[in-house]
Order: C-alpha cells, then sequence, then structure tokens
C-alpha cells in the first residue's frame, strides 16, 4: 500500500515539476521565474524525502536539506540582481 | 507492520503528493504574478510537511528509529519561505509597478524599494522619543 502512495506522489510531483518547467519557459516576468524555480526546489525535497522513504536509508534527508539550504540561497541572490544589479555589494 | 501504521504513513504521502500537484497547478492557472505567489505556499507546508511527517511515521514505526532531521527541514523551509515571498514580490513591484501605483505607506517614509533608506537619527536626538 505504501508502495502505491509513493508511486502517486511521485507521479504527482513529477507533473508539478512540468508544470513549474512551463511557467519558467513562459513566465511573462523575472519574477515568475524566480518563483517557479523555488517551487521547482520545493518539489525536488519533497521528491528526495520521498525516495527516501522508497529506499529505506536516511541518506536522503542531508541531500534535501542541501537542496533547501542551495535553493534558498539561489532565490535570495536571483533576486537581489534583479534589485539592485549587484549580489554583494 | 501493522495495517493502521500502513494507511496511516500512505495517508500522508497521499495527502503530500495532492498538495504538492495542486500547488504547482496554481503557477499555471492562476492569472497574475502576485496571485502566483500565493500558490507554492501550499506546496511548501502542506506538500513537505505532509511528506516529513510520513518520513516521520515510517521510520519511527516501521524501522523502529526516530531521527530529528525531518523537523529541522520543516523548520528551515518554514523561516525561509517568508523571506523569499517577500524578495520575489520585491522583485516583482522594481519591474511592474511605479511608486503611484501602490498606496501611500502613511508614514515619514515611502516603500523601501523606491525611496532611500532612512537615515540613522542622532545620538542625542534618539532619547527624545516619537
Amino acid at each position: 500500500m505504501i508502495e502505491i502512495a509513493l508511486l502517486f506522489a511521485f507521479g504527482c510531483y513529477s507533473l508539478g515539476l512540468l508544470f513549474n518547467l512551463w511557467r519558467i519557459t513562459r513566465g511573462p516576468d523575472a519574477a515568475d521565474r524566480i518563483l517557479a524555480l523555488d517551487t521547482m526546489v520545493i518539489n525536488v525535497i519533497a521528491l528526495l524525502i520521498l525516495y527516501g522513504i522508497r529506499e529505506g536509508t536516511s541518506v536522503y534527508y542531508e541531500a534535501s536539506m542541501l537542496v533547501a539550504m542551495v535553493g534558498f540561497v539561489s532565490t535570495v541572490a536571483y533576486c537581489r540582481f534583479i534589485l539592485r544589479g549587484d549580489i554583494i555589494e | 507492520m501493522a495495517p493502521v501504521t500502513e494507511i496511516l504513513i500512505s495517508f500522508f504521502i497521499v495527502i503530500s503528493g495532492i498538495f504538492g500537484l495542486v500547488g504547482s497547478y496554481g503557477l499555471i492557472k492562476l492569472r497574475d504574478t502576485m496571485q502566483r505567489l500565493h500558490a507554492p505556499t501550499k506546496a511548501t507546508t502542506l506538500g513537505v510537511g505532509g511528506a516529513l511527517i510520513a518520513s516521520m511515521l515510517y521510520f519511527l514505526l516501521v524501522k523502529d528509529s526516530f531521527s530529528f532531521h525531518e523537523l529541522l527541514i520543516t523548520l528551515f523551509l518554514f523561516l525561509t519561505a517568508p523571506i523569499t515571498a517577500n524578495f520575489i514580490s520585491k522583485a516583482f513591484m522594481v519591474n511592474n509597478l511605479r511608486p503611484k501605483d501602490v498606496p501611500e505607506t502613511g508614514r515619514d517614509y515611502g516603500w523601501a524599494i523606491y525611496d532611500d533608506p532612512p537615515q540613522l537619527k542622532e545620538p542625542e536626538a534618539e532619547g527624545k522619543g516619537e
């Protein structure tokens, strides 16, 4: 039963990633693209955690934690570049 | 493993998948950038939260090993989500809205993205209060 639920969640998040990709390509504004990239990072975190459940190991927490941190820093850096024209002043 | 355990974990995984999908579908469904800013919060809180609860329950009930790593990820995501949303909305305002499009702040200083930051007060003026 858990296997079926995991497959369902994998499908949901994969479809979500495709939706995000569509928004990245079509986004009329840079803010839309940043938002879609941030959502993509969140979906990848959830996918990694679910993959950890499937494999039965806790190795993937560290990976998802790293993805969360890198995603946050990259989002803030991209926004700062748009806001100020520079990342570190 | 007990059927109740299995149903509980599967329930949280399915909830996580549904809300992750809803959060990403909102990105292509909603019309405005400011509206779209609202959608991925569902994926952040309920999507990742459900996956983390399912993971904690799985490792606690099935593998008999409890870990706090999931709570750490939840805490980090909950701390960074408002900052990210604030930065994205600021980036949108800089590109698309002029100062006349936004309401007055009702204070001495205008919006932070259009005006210079307020100057620091002199040390002797600080004690007088407002």
